[in-house]
Order: structure tokens, then sequence, then C-alpha cells
């Protein structure tokens, strides 16, 4: 019943259209259901990263420590979203903090079960490799617009 | 027809005459953006304007910037300019207090093609200043707001404290049904919004790629960006609008400085539909 | 078609004097062909000569008398029409605010311009386009038009910098000028065929004692022009060249001439069709009187491109190419014409000796071809 659930939930996220039947099982299995109320903390930066977030509802805040001026808040993750990556790559760590910053819903995704599973199977492996890929294409590219610092000059400027 | 057909006058008219007009209130938006509230007098009774066109502003023996009208078309003998302060004129102009007097020539240019999005969804995506030239066409819309159907406005800004138009912002989206969403590059930890760039948005709404036509104003490299994300998500190119800045001397089409490869951006802008320009977006140093 | 007799050219500017123009022609000033104000055909350079090639002008000595036995000068004609610095407004503070007097009061004197030559006129031509053509009209520059009588010569010879010939702007007049004359020199026989071009032309012709020409006289000055439009050597190959620009924005072309390229605006300044100006704002020392002057400017300038946050055209790169591809393919999108009537004075006058054609022709070897 539970599982059931949550295969259908995981089959609405963007981040898994077009998942094979037989990849959402394996995916399933490493899969559960998460909530988080405004405020809560949800990583905590230098920590082991044994997980990533499918987020449905809600908004997370990644924020950075900046020396002595505290923390900035750089990005924030929402529904349809993927939150994490670091569970995929040596040394498994988190390099940002990360807190709800709306009431959250999410389906989080147990890293060491994911990395096994990838092991085993290494078609799945590909797959989640290659989705994570373009995530994080995508997030890097708007990592770099946002670093630019547009909006201090005026519209035509170039950079 | 893409463009609105105001920026063409009937008759040929001289370079436009500078009008000395009167600021009748400052608003201070932000740290380094102001809205200057003016009083047209005498000009009042023939000036009219359309959503997306600018003005030439002059500070006394200083110079002249070219600023996008912000306020509401619909209103008479007044008129507002939100302004950026970035060099020499804009800081002029951020001198200015109520009752002193500035001078303004225009309206030029064309606007932004309303009457195109009418029984359709609009998504309005500006960054920064950008969303100055887009207030007039909210004003618009909401004034007939059954006219269209859904209203999505992405907006972009440094920090929060750079948002534009907070008060207002709020009362689109709890009023008038807009679908308001702001994105900041950084946020302090008051803010619950979100942070990112402003394409990062695209991903909360759901678009009717059809039946949606865009507008589009901010930084260039948000722009092309922008236009991008909403080709990925389907929209036609020919209903993808944007509006254009360079270097302006004239805002008549005499002085060269606007050129941008064939357009001149002052009289065939500043808002273009995309397909005119979309070749020459990529073009590095035009 | 009538004959005026090398002797009496002067009538017609004399004709011209009396209907109240001011003659405008050209003299020599400091070793080159400057149009400057003359009072009669004294005044011209009679037996006056030039050489030009890629940065290289000099005047000559003739071994005939022409009166215009020369090309081009470093000046054209716009700066007449379109005035080099031109008052626009003053303003003056007035309690909280201030009020705006027109720059120019003065009514501009009735122009004749005497000894344009085909090419130029052709430049004339498209600068009406950009200054009267549009929803906006130059009132100085309409004004001016509006007082210019066009007393337009006819080239029978080409120098080595000209190609009005594959522009289509020369070497004869065809359009745009109130009397056209072609000087005929054979021998010991020396005279004008003039023709009138409006009916302005035709009164001032008609109050000339002028007879009709032979065929023969009509033919010597026809002749003598298709001459210096065959013997012409330089060529510009315009098959397709707006696209052909347009195909080749990252052409390597453009990083060669950027080598050799100074970006010193001489070539926008004598340029009869270049239009661009800038403003520039200022205040007396009490600060009470402020006004606005408009002047040339070029593409070339670094300010040109500028915004608020960077420049656009940062490289000399970019600015020979904005040049380059305005003139020959842009300017088409915008005026229904190529911007280049072949004068050649950008070639002459360019330290560098950069030469337009042969830009092109690189490219065209090198280029991306549609
Ligand atoms: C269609 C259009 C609409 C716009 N709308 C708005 C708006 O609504 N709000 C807003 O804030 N901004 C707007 N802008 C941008 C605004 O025009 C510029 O930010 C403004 O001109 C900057 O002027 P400045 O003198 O303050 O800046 P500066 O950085 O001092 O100067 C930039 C401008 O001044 C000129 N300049 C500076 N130095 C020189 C020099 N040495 N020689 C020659 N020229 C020089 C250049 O022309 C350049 O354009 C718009 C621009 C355009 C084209
Ligand atoms: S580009 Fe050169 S040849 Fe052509 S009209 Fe201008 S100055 Fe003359
Ligand atoms: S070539 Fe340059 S200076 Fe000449 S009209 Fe074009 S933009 Fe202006
Ligand atoms: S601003 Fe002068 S031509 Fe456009």
């Amino acid at each position: 019943m539970q599982t059931e659930n949550l295969t259908d939930i995981l089959r609405q996220h963007p981040f898994l259209a077009g998942l094979s039947e037989d990849h959402m099982q394996v995916l399933v299995g490493c899969a559960s259901n998460v909530r988080f109320a405004e405020g809560a903390p949800l990583i905590h930066e230098g920590e082991i990263a044994n997980k990533f977030y499918l987020v449905r509802a809600g908004r997370i805040a990644l924020e950075t420590d900046v020396n002595a001026r505290g923390k900035i808040r750089i990005q924030t993750v929402g529904p349809g979203d993927v939150l994490g990556w670091s569970w995929l790559i040596s040394p498994f760590r988190w390099h940002f903090n990360a807190l709800a910053v709306a009431d959250v819903r999410a389906v989080a995704l147990d890293g060491e079960c994911l990395r096994k599973k990838c092991e085993d199977d290494h078609d799945f492996g590909y797959e989640m490799l290659s989705r994570f890929s373009r995530v994080m294409e995508r997030r890097l590219e708007a990592t770099r617009v946002q670093l630019l610092d547009l909006y201090t000059t005026s519209p035509g400027a170039r950079v | 027809m893409t463009h609105e057909t105001m920026n063409a006058p009937a008759a040929p008219r001289e370079g436009v005459r500078l009008h000395p007009v009167t600021v009748k209130k400052v608003i201070w938006e932000t740290d380094d953006t102001f809205t200057l509230q003016i009083d047209l007098g005498a000009l009042g009774n023939t000036f009219n304007f359309l959503p997306g066109q600018f003005n030439m502003l002059y500070v006394f023996g200083l110079g002249e910037a070219a600023i996008s009208i912000s306020s509401d078309a619909s209103q008479t003998g007044t008129l507002a300019h939100t302004i950026h302060r970035v060099g020499t004129v804009t800081s002029g102009l951020a001198q200015v207090k109520r009752g002193d007097v500035i001078g303004l020539r225009g309206p030029f240019g064309a606007g932004w093609p309303i009457t195109a999005a009418r029984g359709k969804d609009v998504c309005i995506v500006a960054g920064g200043i950008g969303l100055a030239p887009l207030r007039p066409v909210m004003y618009a819309m909401l004034r007939e707001r059954t006219a269209f159907e859904r209203i999505i406005l992405l907006y972009g800004a440094r920090s929060p404290l750079d948002i534009l138009y907070r008060v207002e912002l709020e009362e689109w989206a709890k009023e008038h049904n807009v679908e308001v969403l702001v994105t900041v590059d950084r946020g302090d930890s008051s803010w619950k919004g979100y942070i990112g760039v402003v394409t990062t948005l695209f991903s909360y709404i759901k678009l009717d790629a059809r039946a949606t036509v865009g507008y589009v104003c901010g930084p260039e490299t948000m722009m092309k960006y922008t236009i991008d994300e909403m080709g990925r998500r389907g929209l036609a190119e020919d209903q993808i609008y944007l509006s254009m800045e360079r270097n302006m001397k004239c805002a008549v089409g005499f002085c060269g400085h606007c050129q941008y490869g064939p357009e001149f951006i002052c009289k065939d802008g500043p808002v273009f539909a995309l397909p005119r320009i979309r070749h020459l977006l990529d073009r590095k140093e035009l | 078609m009538v004959i005026i007799e090398s002797t009496e050219l002067n009538h017609l500017l004399e004709g011209l004097i009396s209907r109240g123009y001011l003659l405008v022609g050209p003299t020599v000033r400091s070793g080159a062909i400057v149009y400057d104000e003359i009072r009669s055909a004294e005044d011209l350079p009679r037996g006056v000569g030039d050489e030009q090639l890629p940065a290289r002008y000099s005047l000559r000595r003739r071994d005939d008398a022409m009166f215009f036995g020369y090309g081009v000068g470093p000046v054209s004609w716009k700066k007449f029409l379109y005035p080099p610095r031109l008052t626009m407004f003053r303003a003056t503070k007035a309690g909280k605010g201030f009020t705006i007097t027109p720059g120019e009061t003065e009514p501009r004197p009735r122009t004749a311009f005497v000894g344009v030559r085909p090419c130029e006129l052709n430049g004339i031509i498209m600068q009406d386009k950009v200054f009267l053509g549009g929803p906006y009209v130059d009132g100085a520059y309409k004004k001016a038009r509006d007082n210019a009588f066009i007393v337009a010569v006819n080239c029978t010879e080409s120098g080595a910098n000209c190609f009005c010939a594959s522009m289509g702007t020369g070497p004869g007049v065809t359009k745009g000028f109130d009397i056209a004359l072609t000087e005929v020199l054979q021998g010991k026989r020396h005279y004008f065929t003039a023709e009138a071009g409006t009916s302005l032309g035709k009164e001032v012709l008609g109050a000339l004692s002028t007879r009709e020409a032979t065929d023969p006289e009509a033919k010597a000055g026809l002749d003598a022009v298709a001459r210096a439009g065959t013997s012409q050597v330089k060529r510009m190959d315009v098959r397709d060249l707006p696209q052909l620009l347009n195909d080749n924005f990252e052409n390597p072309r453009w990083d060669d001439v950027a080598k050799r390229c100074l970006a010193c605006t001489n070539c926008t300044m004598v340029c009869p069709t270049c239009f661009c100006s800038t403003v520039e704002d200022s205040t007396d020392l009490t600060g009470t009187h402020a006004e606005r002057t408009r002047k040339w400017d070029s593409c070339f300038t670094m300010d040109f491109t500028k915004v608020a946050g960077g420049n656009i055209r940062p490289s000399t790169r970019a600015r020979y190419r904005q040049w380059l591809t305005h003139k020959l393919s842009n300017w088409m999108n915008q005026f229904g014409t190529l911007g280049c009537v072949g004068c050649g004075r950008c070639i002459t006058w360019c330290p560098s000796g950069i030469d337009l054609t042969a830009e092109v022709d690189a490219i065209r070897g090198n280029g991306v071809h549609a």
C-alpha cells in the first residue's frame, strides 16, 4: 500500500519522467516520504551526504557560510526540483546547509542504498547519472549567470 | 502586425522639442532606484504613450538619458519614471526634489503589443530595472483583467532589498489573480522567497505554450537565457517580445548610436518581436 | 541641353548671386580642394588637378585650363547641410525651472552649391533619407536643404580611388540637381553643356544668353563622361554585398583589418553619407545658462556604444566591422540603398590606406557565401 503510493508520487516527479517501470521499482526500494516544517534543517555542511530529495511542495533554501559575515542564501529549490547530488560523488559530503523556508514535502532517497543498486545494475546507474548530470549542468549554468550580478548594471549592458 | 503602431506618427515631425516638466514626487524604491512622478502641465493635454515607450529625460546642463515610462498609460497629465542610479545623468536625476523642473521629450519607440495577448496567457519575465517598462503593461492588462487569461510575472532582483514595487507585486498577486513569482540572486536569513536566476522560476509554473505570449525585459544575458527557457517550454518565437537597450543620443533615428545590426533600437524598438532580432542576439560586439 | 561658353560661366554664377544666393564652390585651401564661399568664376581653382591614392592626396598644376579638373577633396557638402557643430538649444534658469530657446535663430542664407559631383549628389540624396525620410524630420537639415540650389558638375576624369561606376552613382548625374554641367575642353574649344533638373534650374538657365547644344557638342560631353566611367580602375563588386557581409560577421579578415585600422575616425568624417552625431551638454560658470551642442560623431570612437556598465564594441575589429557592414549591408535594410557612393574619400584620407573595396574582395575571397 505504502509502496504503491510512493511509486505514484515518484512517477509524477519531473526528475523521473519517462523512467522505466523496472528502474522505478529499484528506486522505490530506497525511497521514503518525508516532511519538514518551516525552519527545519535538512542538510548540514560537512556532514556525510547519504540522501537526496525529490521536492514535491514547499521551499528549501541553500545557505553557505561566508566567514564572519554569517550565512547567505544562495539558492532555493522547490516543487519538481532535486536537492543534492553529493551522495553520488566521493567523498560524499555536503558542501552547503539546507533548511526548509516553507513547509516541505519530499521523497528522500537513500544514498547508500542507491549507490549499491547502481553498482549492481549498471543500466540503472547510467540512468541515474545521466539524469543527475542534466540537473547539474542546468544548475551550474544558472549559478554562473547568477554570479554575473547582472542587475547592478543597466538592462543592455553585456558582461 | 507585430508592433503597436503609435511609433510612426502620420506626418513627419521634428526631432521633438524638449519640454520643462515639474517633478511632483520622488519615491525611493530601493537604495539606488527611485521613481519620479511628473506633472506634465500643458503638455499633458497632448501627451499619450504606449506601455514600453520611453522618454529622454534632461537634467539642466548635465545631459539626457533614455528612461522608460513606468506609469499607467490611462492616467492623463502625469506620468512616472523609475530610474536606476548608475552614472552621470541618472545621478543628476537622483538629486531632483519635489517641485524641481527637468526636461522631457518623447514618447519614443515601439511599445509592447498588448493587443496580441488578448484572450491568451501572458508570461512576463523581468530582471532588475527591467520591471519598470513592464509595469504599464500590468496596469493596462489589469484594467481589463478578463480580456486576458492567466497573467504570470516572473521577476528577478539582486537581493530582497532591490525588489521594485513590492507593495504592488503583492497586490497584483492577491487582488488581481496574477501569478507573481519573485526570485533574488542572494538572500539573507529573513528571505523566505525564491533564490536563483529568474529562469529557475519556470520550474514552478506550468505554461500552456500554445496560448502564451511572453514579454521579456532585463539585462541582455538574462533575456537570452529566458528566451532559451521559453523555447524549451515550447513557446513559439513569434509569441515572444523583448525590449533592447543601447546607447542613445537622439531617440529619433538620426544619431546612429543605437544601431543594432540593421535595427535602430530607438525607432524600430525598443520592443521587438523575437524573430526580428533572433539572429542578432548571439553576435558579440554587434 | 544648352551651351555655356567657358568665358561665360561667370554669368551663371552672377545670375545666382542676383537671385540672392550665397555661392559655395571648390577653392584651394592648405593644399586641398575645399568647398568654401566664392564670389565669381575667378575664385574657382582653374588649372588645378589632384592625385589621389590610398593615404595620398596632392594637388598639381594641370597643363590645361579646366575649371573642374580635380576630384573630390576632404570635405564634402554635408558640412553645409548637416554642420559639424550645431547648437540645438539654449536653456536659462528661471526660478525653480528653466526656459528653452532654439539654438539656431538666424535664417540660413540661400546657398548655391557649385560643382557638386555625381557621387556627392547621391550622398546628399542618401542623407535626405536619413534626415527627412523617416517619421521624424531634422529641422535644421530641412531648412538648409530647402535653401540649397545645386549646380552639379559631371565627371570627365576619374581619380585612382573613384569607384562610382560600380556603385551606380556616377560619373554622370541623373537626378537631384537644379542644373547639371559637363565641362568640355577640346583643343581650344572650351565650353559647358548645361541641363536643368528643376523648374528653378530652368529659369536660371533661361535668363542666360545660351543656345541649344549641337549634336556633336552634346556628344563630346556625354562621351567624356562615359570615358570617365569606363576608365575607372577601382571597382567594388556589389553582387549580393548586403548578404555577403551579413554572412561574414565572424570572418578572420576583421582581425586583419583591425591590425591596420587606427580607429582615427577620418573615414567617417570625410564620408558624404555618414550621419552619426553626439550631443554635448554644458553650462556656463554661473550655472544659469546651459546649452546643447550636436557634433559629428563616428562609430569608431570609444564612447559610441557606451552604456552604463560597459561598452558594446570595445575592439577595433568590431568597430571597423560596424562601419563597413553599416555602409554596405545594413544601410540597405534601413534606407533601401547601399550607403556608399564610391567617392573614394575614405581610402584617400585613411592614414593606413585601408581600401574598403579591397576589404570586400578579401571577404569575398575567403568568406562564407550564401
Ligand atoms: C529604451 C531605453 C529605456 C530605458 N529605460 C530605463 C529605465 O526605465 N530606467 C533606468 O534606470 N534606465 C533605463 N535605461 C537605461 C538608461 O538610459 C541608462 O542607464 C542611462 O542612460 C545611464 O546614463 P548615466 O549618464 O546615468 O550613466 P553613465 O554611465 O554616466 O553614462 C552612460 C551613458 O552616458 C553616455 N556617456 C557617458 N560618458 C560618456 C562620454 N565620455 N562620452 C559620450 N557619452 C558618454 C553614454 O551615452 C551612455 O549611454 C533605458 C535605456 C534605453 C535605451
Ligand atoms: S564609404 Fe568611402 S567611398 Fe563610400 S561614400 Fe563614404 S567616403 Fe566615399
Ligand atoms: S558607418 Fe559608422 S559613422 Fe558612418 S553612418 Fe554608419 S554607424 Fe555612423
Ligand atoms: S538614438 Fe539616435 S539613432 Fe537611435
